[in-house]
């Protein structure tokens, strides 16, 4: 190789293989997604986040709240659970069928799980295996079905129901993925913890929400200004000493309540089709994900969360800000 | 490619050195001492904003009132400055004295170089002052706003027209290893650079394309350009300084071929919300470069390895640039075994990624440019630096800095992987675990600020003493006095 040119053509076709490998063919792929009915509702998703939740995403960025929490949960495989939702009126057979699904139960132990639905009878199996064993159950004349679940450590922390994928951010510039977890994930922050006022708190002082928490405090997001006539309904409730002195109030600027918003438009946990996942009936599935005008209560398959596993959780819920 | 002539044009020892040399230094000089005490400047400021960020993770109230030096600001004000003010920099400057001393000639219209390193700087510093102002743009590795993207442009386009030019001009047709290297980094920037600018910030692509443009992006940048242009120097600097032949030019050809082919195709980690082909790609693209791990560590091995490390005790250039070869290879395998699936589970999303990034930038490139720098400006300036002890103190507050800021980071990686696996532990008990390396990294983040005082003193010594001396003589010669040639030892 003593002959410039050819250094340069060697260059030059390198560098396009991988501009066309990882730029224009993703582009072509996915740099067109549109928002897309959920899996069994009829609502369009991903919904555009609101005016005030977009300046906030502007506060997140210039911040580098990105630099410390990601917004990708993780899932390691999807299994599929048998969930049985009414045992019919054939109660001797569905009794039988349900020992053969289950050799390891006894029948008192049966009778019990009949007695407690609906409930999933078997988790964890593969697609094949549990429609082998939901047709067992209606056989019988009860009501069986299959229910998708995604898994994972990130799933059992309780930080989302189903992996992250692309269409969860086609409205968001910049794209906030993070890529460190030294905060909890905030993908489905909203759920979690829908409450602005301890979002406030928090974001003032948080270690007064989170004990040990290794967050820098965002003070120069709230002002402190003399009390007028009356106090400010938005001022904050603070701690002895943490709050302001006597005649003075602390009160959240524009930027807070704005990142605050974006915090709570955080919620990407709509089945997809690329992403399937079955939503326990009457949990909200149809509730609009990306809208979060409404927090509406934590849907029924976030229970893991209960557990303590994530700290924000664990976190005492005080009275929200007047 | 005959193997046995694979030696450099004319052996360029410190004692023969030939008027053509000698004229081919003098047009460096300035150019290359502007880039590279701009280069040091810049060092110092990063690892101040770099020990505040770090000292923030053990005491988060730490300067937490300005918001101009929240973490999200003071962070990645430190990694541009990092990258573009001393990495990219210093890279330049080598590149182009490499690319005249390697063609025989001389560094013509220098001028063109002093002002593309002025409105790199200008750019470079409204960047950095834009992100501390809140304008930082979200994308890591492209996070100076876009208002400074025309000054570093433009600054790019006027250096790298005429490292361009210098490879064209010269005379010694026979290609050296370094030479290919050092080309192709001086062409790679300006497409990925103007593709991330297009597409991420003029004319935004929608959704997570904007992070895989990001990654590509930053894998082009952090692994691939700066491995083109620190082994450039690399291949360089080892030969000369381990008095010896490099072995060999066939090793040195894959090592390029593997780094340009599949060095480029990295960066997409597993765990990213795209489709799935995308990071088993990037898998298969960074695996393969193994390859070239091996050829670089066989070939600096086969050269400056038997009597090399008597070499290195004699020189510190050489210590410099073995120790930044090493840490070429440790962050390359971490690259490697990072990217693997099993592997990238734990180690996605945790420290391990800045340790690694750490040791290939820091470890690796600035190390190589320490020992250029400390090899090159005494030759350039017919002077030795000013404080020789102060130069041997900086390695040692290197070496050891980045060891103490890259082990322990990942080591809290690995931790941090292991237990966000079992969800019952509790987020907050990872954190805590984690803290202890954290504690240890900013010692390291410490030595190294240390070390980067010594080294922008040593710089700005040797410029001080070159244009004393001078200034002496013309001074003499004005009046008559006496004629002592410009560059002589005082």
């Amino acid at each position: 190789m003593n002959y410039g040119p050819l250094l340069f053509l060697a260059a030059f076709f390198a560098l396009a293989g991988s501009w066309f490998g990882f730029v224009l063919t993703p582009q072509a792929q996915i740099g067109q997604l549109q928002p897309t009915n959920m899996l069994g509702a009829p609502t369009l998703y991903p919904q555009a986040r609101p005016g005030l939740a977009r300046q906030g995403l502007e506060v997140y960025r210039a911040n580098g709240c990105a630099d410390c929490h990601t917004q990708q949960v993780r899932q390691s495989a999807t299994v599929c659970d048998v969930l049985l939702s009414a045992a019919g009126t054939n109660l001797p057979a569905v009794l039988s069928a349900l020992l053969r699904v289950r050799p390891d139960l006894s029948e008192p132990q049966a009778r019990q799980c009949l007695s407690a639905l609906p409930q999933p009878v078997l988790q964890g199996l593969k697609p094949a295996e549990a429609d082998a064993k939901v047709k067992v159950l209606n056989g019988t004349g009860a009501k069986a079905s299959v229910s998708i679940v995604p898994v994972g450590p990130d799933i059992a922390r309780g930080w989302g129901k189903r992996r992250n994928v692309a269409r969860d951010f086609i409205f968001d510039y910049p794209v906030a993925l993070g890529s460190q977890r030294i905060g909890p994930d905030l993908a489905n922050i909203s759920v979690r913890q829908p409450d602005a006022g301890w979002h406030l708190r928090h974001l003032y002082a948080p270690r007064l929400e989170v004990r040990g928490s290794a967050m820098p405090p965002y003070r120069f997001l709230f002002d402190k200004r003399k009390i007028e006539r009356s106090p400010s309904p938005d001022a904050m409730v603070l701690p002895r000493g943490l709050g302001p002195p006597p005649g003075y109030e602390i009160v959240p600027k524009p930027q807070a309540v704005a990142l605050v918003a974006y915090l709570l438009s955080l919620r990407a946990d709509a089945p997809l089709f690329e992403a399937p996942l079955t939503v326990a009936p009457g949990a909200g599935a149809t509730g609009a994900t990306n809208a979060p005008t409404a927090p509406e209560v934590p849907a029924a398959t976030n229970t893991p969360a209960a557990s303590g596993a994530t700290s924000t959780n664990a976190a005492p819920t005080n009275a929200p800000a007047k | 490619m005959n193997p046995t002539a694979s030696s450099e044009p004319a052996a360029v020892g410190p004692g023969g050195r030939d008027a053509a040399t000698l004229e081919i230094d003098a047009s460096c000089r300035l150019p290359l001492l502007v880039l590279l005490v701009s280069a040091a400047a810049w060092l110092v400021i990063t690892s101040g904003f770099a020990l505040i960020s770090s000292i923030k993770f053990h005491s988060p109230d730490f300067l937490a009132g300005p918001a101009w030096l929240t973490y999200g600001r003071a962070h990645p004000a430190a990694a541009s400055a990092f990258l573009y003010g001393f990495c990219l920099q210093s890279g330049l400057g080598v590149s182009l004295c490499l690319l005249a001393r390697l063609g025989r000639t001389g560094l013509g219209q220098g001028w063109l170089v002093t002002m593309g390193a002025m409105f790199w700087n200008l750019g470079v510093t409204v960047g950095v002052l834009g992100i501390l102002a809140g304008d930082r743009t979200g994308f890591e590795a492209l996070d100076m706003p876009g208002y400074a993207t025309p000054m570093v442009f433009l600054g790019w386009a006027l250096i790298g027209i005429r490292g361009a030019m210098t490879f064209h001009e010269r005379r010694e047709q026979r290609l050296y290893v370094s030479q290919w290297f050092l080309f192709a980094a001086l062409f790679w920037f300006p497409w990925i650079y103007s593709t991330a600018q297009l597409l991420l910030v003029a004319f935004p692509v929608r959704g997570v394309m904007q992070s895989v443009i990001a990654w590509w992006y930053a894998d082009n940048l952090q692994v691939v350009w700066l491995w083109l242009a620190g082994l450039g120097a690399v291949f360089y600097l080892v030969p000369r300084l381990a008095r010896r032949e490099l072995q060999s030019r066939n090793l040195a050809l894959s090592a390029f071929w593997i780094i340009l082919l599949f060095g480029s195709w990295g960066g997409i980690p597993n765990s990213a919300p795209v489709p799935a082909w995308m990071p088993a790609l990037s898998t298969v693209g960074t695996v393969l470069t193994t390859v070239a791990l091996l050829a670089v560590g066989l070939s600096v091995w086969q050269t400056a390895g038997r009597g090399g490390a008597a070499g290195a005790r004699a020189s510190l250039p050489l210590r410099f640039v073995l120790f930044g070869a090493l840490a070429f290879l440790v962050a390359g395998f971490m690259r490697v075994l990072s990217s693997i699936l099993p592997v990238s589970k734990v180690t996605d999303l945790t420290w391990f990624g800045p340790a690694m990034d750490q040791l290939n930038a820091y470890g690796f490139f600035a190390m190589v440019s320490f020992g250029a720098a400390y090899w090159i400006l005494p030759q350039l300036m017919g002077l030795e630096f000013p404080w020789a002890g102060l130069a041997r103190a900086h390695f040692w507050l290197a070496s050891l800095g980045i060891v103490l800021l890259a082990a322990p980071l990942a080591i809290a990686g690995v931790l941090e992987g292991l237990k966000l696996r079992n969800p019952d532990n509790a987020f907050m008990d990872v954190v805590r675990a984690t803290l202890p390396c954290l504690r240890v990294s900013t010692m390291g983040d410490l030595l190294m600020a240390l070390g980067h005082v010594a080294f922008l003193a040593n710089l700005a010594g040797l410029a001080a003493r070159f244009y004393r001396v001078r200034a002496a003589s013309v001074f003499s010669a004005l009046t008559l006095d006496a004629h002592k040639p410009a560059g002589a030892r005082p």
